[in-house]
C-alpha cells in the first residue's frame, strides 16, 4: 500500500480525534471508502477490462464470430500479418494525414479565435457561446447534414465554393473524388472542434496575470516580443492539453467519417476505427480485428505517454 | 482600477477583433441554419438550383418524419377525404399516411438509454468520487488514471469483446445492455469532473457536522451533495449529452429494439434518397435539445469537456 502524500495541514484536517471517533456509529471510514468506490471499479472491470482481456485472448486465435467453427490458437501469426499489411499501412497514411492537418487548423484557428475574443470586445460570452455549439453535437448526424451540404450540385458548400471561385458547383465532388475527400472530412472536423481548442486556449490567455505585462511594457518590450515572450509560452501547457485531447479522440475517429464518406473512395478515408470495424463486423475476422484492436490501443496509449511526459516538461519549466 | 491599463485594448483593436469573431460566429452558424431551414422545405426546394434562401415553409419534412405513407388509387382518395392538416399535406402526393414511423420510438430510446445511464453515472460517479476526494484509497492516484485510461481505447476496439458478450448475456440490443455500456463509459468523465467538484467544498462543513454526531452516510448525504449541487448538474448533462451523441456502440451493438436516433437518422433519406427535408427536421429535432443544453452549461463547459483538467 501506497500511502498518498498529503502535507501535514491536510492530514491534520482528516484526521478523526478519538472523542469523534467514538462518537460515528456505524462503518468506519475505510468501509465506506470501499462501499463507495468499489461499484465503479467492478462496472469498469466488467465492461472495460474484462473485455480487454477477452480481446487479447482472441488476437492470438483465428476465432470468427459469425461461425461455429474450431477455435485455433495462432501465436502472433494475427499481429505479424497486420504489421507487414501495406494496406493497413495505408489507413495509418490516412489517420496520420487526419490527425495532422484536424490538429494544424483547429490549433491555428482556435488560437487565433481566443486571442480575439480575449481583447474583451462587448458581447463576447454571447459569441463565444454561439461558436462553441457544434462540438456539442452528435457526430454522426453532424456528418449526415455535411454530405448534404457536399453534394454537387445542390450543396450549399459547392455554391458558396464555385460562387468565390467561379467554378461549376456540380465541377468537384468534395466527398468523392480521391483528391478531395481527404480534405472533406478535415474541414467537417475542423468546423466541430475547433471551438473545442479556442475555449482551452481562452482559458490559458485568462490565466496570465495582467502585471506580466504591465513590467513588460515598463521595460519598453514591444507588443510583438511581449507575444512571443510572455504570451506564447504561458499558453503553451493549455494549447498541448488542447493537442492531447484532440489527438486521442481523433486517432479514435469513427463516427463522423463513417457518415461522411464511409472510409471511401476507395480507402483514401478509410481511417484505422473505421477499417477495423470492416475487419471485426463486416468481414468477421474477430481474431484478426482483436489483435488490430490491441496493435491501436497500444499505439494511443504509448503516444498519449509520451507526450503527457513532454507536457509536464512544458509545464514546470 | 485605474482609468489607464497597458493591458486593456484599444477601442480599435476591440473593434477589430469584434468583427472577427462576429463574421466567424456567422459562418460557423451557416450550416446549421441552413439544416433547421431545410427542414422547412418541400423536397423539391430542398434540392433546388441555385440553393433557396427564400421558400415558402411547408412542415412537409416533419410530417414525412414522423409517418410512413402509401401511395393510393385515385378512387380510393376521392372517397376519403382528408381529415387533418397532415394527411392534407401528403395527399398533395396522392398518398396516404399508414402509420408512425420509427422516429418516435427511436427518439423516445435515446431519451431511456440517455436518462438511464446519466443516472447511473451519476449515482456510481459522486460516491466514487467523494471517497478518492475525503478518504485515504491505497493507489488512489493508480486507481484514478486507470478509471480515465478506459477513455482511450477506440470504441470499436471495445465493441468486439462486448457484442460477443452481450450475445451470450442475452444483452445484446437491450436498454439495459446499452445503459451499462454507456454508464460504464460516462464514469470515468463522472468520477474526474465531480472529484473536482467535490474538493472545492471545504472539508470542514463534514468535519462539523461529525463532530455534531452525523454519521459518514448523513455527512455525505445532508451536506456534501448539497454543496455538490450544480457540480453534479453540470456534470449530469455532460453524460447526458455524450449517451446522446454517441454512435458506434448504437450502430454496433442495437438493431432494432434499443437502436437510439443516432443511427437511425441517416436511414431516414430512404430508398431514392431524396428526403432530404425528413433529415433535417430529424437532426434538428434531435440537435435541438443539445443546444439548449450547450447553453445553460457555459460556465462549465470548460471543465467539462477537459474532464476537470482545466477549471478557469
Amino acid at each position: 500500500m501506497v500511502p498518498m502524500p498529503q502535507d501535514p495541514a491536510t492530514y491534520a484536517a482528516t484526521a478523526t480525534p478519538p472523542r469523534v471517533a467514538r462518537k460515528i456509529k456505524g462503518l468506519s471510514d475505510r468501509a465506506i471508502a470501499w462501499i463507495f468506490v468499489g461499484p465503479t471499479i467492478f462496472l469498469l472491470l466488467a465492461i472495460n477490462i474484462f473485455p480487454l482481456i477477452w480481446t487479447i485472448r482472441l488476437s492470438f486465435t483465428n476465432f470468427k464470430a459469425n461461425r461455429n467453427r474450431e477455435v485455433e490458437w495462432i501465436g502472433t501469426r494475427n499481429y505479424e500479418r497486420i504489421l507487414t499489411d501495406s494496406d493497413i499501412w495505408l489507413n495509418m497514411q490516412a489517420t496520420a494525414h487526419f490527425l495532422f492537418w484536424t490538429i494544424f487548423f483547429q490549433v491555428l484557428i482556435g488560437f487565433t479565435l481566443a486571442y480575439l475574443i480575449n481583447k474583451k470586445f462587448k458581447g463576447n460570452d454571447l459569441w463565444t457561446t454561439i461558436i462553441v455549439l457544434p462540438m456539442m453535437l452528435s457526430p454522426a448526424v453532424v456528418g449526415n447534414f455535411w454530405k448534404f451540404l457536399y453534394q454537387p450540385q445542390i450543396g450549399l458548400f459547392n455554391y458558396i465554393v464555385a460562387f468565390f471561385t467561379g467554378k461549376d458547383p456540380s465541377s468537384f465532388e468534395m466527398l468523392g473524388s480521391v483528391q478531395l475527400a481527404p480534405w472533406s472530412i478535415v474541414i467537417v472536423d475542423t468546423w466541430m472542434w475547433t471551438p473545442f481548442v479556442m475555449l482551452i486556449c481562452l482559458a490559458g490567455l485568462r490565466s496570465i496575470p495582467d502585471y506580466i505585462y504591465e513590467a513588460a511594457e515598463v521595460d519598453r518590450a514591444s507588443k510583438l516580443r511581449q507575444f512571443f515572450t510572455i504570451t506564447i509560452p504561458m499558453v503553451l501547457p493549455f494549447l498541448m492539453l488542447a493537442v492531447l485531447f484532440r489527438g486521442i479522440e481523433n486517432f479514435k475517429m469513427f463516427d463522423l467519417v463513417v457518415q461522411l464518406t464511409g472510409g471511401g473512395p476507395g480507402s483514401t478515408t478509410e481511417l484505422t476505427s473505421i477499417n477495423l470495424k470492416r475487419e471485426a463486423f463486416e468481414k468477421w475476422r474477430t481474431g484478426y480485428a482483436s489483435a488490430y484492436a490491441i496493435i491501436l490501443f497500444v499505439t494511443v496509449f504509448g503516444l498519449a505517454s509520451i507526450y503527457v511526459k513532454a507536457l509536464n516538461k512544458v509545464k514546470e519549466r | 482600477m485605474s482609468s489607464f491599463s497597458v493591458t486593456e485594448p484599444t477601442k480599435r483593436t476591440k473593434w477589430f477583433a469584434g468583427t472577427m469573431v462576429i463574421v466567424y460566429a456567422l459562418i460557423t452558424m451557416l450550416p446549421l441554419a441552413w439544416i433547421m431551414m431545410t427542414g422547412f422545405k418541400s423536397p423539391a426546394d430542398a434540392i433546388s438550383y441555385p440553393p433557396k434562401v427564400v421558400f415558402e415553409p411547408t412542415l412537409e419534412g416533419y410530417v414525412n418524419l414522423f409517418t410512413t405513407r402509401t401511395r393510393q388509387t385515385d378512387e380510393f382518395l376521392a372517397a376519403n377525404p382528408p381529415e387533418t392538416w397532415y394527411e392534407e399535406i401528403v395527399r398533395e402526393y396522392d398518398m396516404v399516411i399508414a402509420g408512425p414511423s420509427k422516429f418516435g420510438e427511436r427518439f423516445l430510446n435515446s431519451v431511456i438509454i440517455g436518462f438511464g445511464s446519466t443516472f447511473l453515472s451519476i449515482v456510481l460517479g459522486t460516491l466514487a468520487a467523494y471517497a478518492f476526494s475525503r478518504f485515504k484509497i491505497p493507489l488512489a492516484d493508480d486507481l484514478l488514471f486507470f478509471i480515465l485510461s478506459t477513455r482511450m481505447m477506440p470504441p470499436i476496439a471495445v465493441a468486439i469483446p462486448i457484442f460477443l458478450m452481450y450475445r451470450q448475456l442475452g444483452l445484446s440490443d437491450t436498454h439495459l445492455g446499452m445503459i451499462l455500456l454507456y454508464t460504464a463509459v460516462n464514469i470515468s468523465l463522472a468520477v474526474w469532473l465531480l472529484k473536482g467538484f467535490i474538493d472545492e467544498i471545504p472539508r470542514e462543513y463534514e468535519e462539523a457536522a461529525l463532530i455534531d454526531g452525523y454519521t459518514r452516510f448523513q455527512a455525505f448525504y445532508k451536506v456534501v451533495l448539497p454543496q455538490a449541487a450544480t457540480g453534479i448538474a453540470s456534470t449530469a448533462i455532460f453524460c447526458l449529452i455524450f449517451a446522446w451523441n454517441e454512435y458506434a456502440f448504437a450502430v454496433l451493438l442495437t438493431s432494432g429494439t434499443a437502436q437510439t436516433a443516432p443511427p437511425f437518422i441517416p436511414t431516414i433519406i430512404g430508398v431514392g434518397g431524396l428526403d432530404w427535408p425528413a433529415v433535417a427536421a430529424g437532426a434538428t429535432i434531435f440537435l435541438l435539445p443539445v443546444m439548449i443544453f450547450t447553453i445553460l452549461l457555459r460556465k462549465h463547459l470548460l471543465r467539462g469537456i477537459t474532464f476537470g483538467a482545466v477549471r478557469k
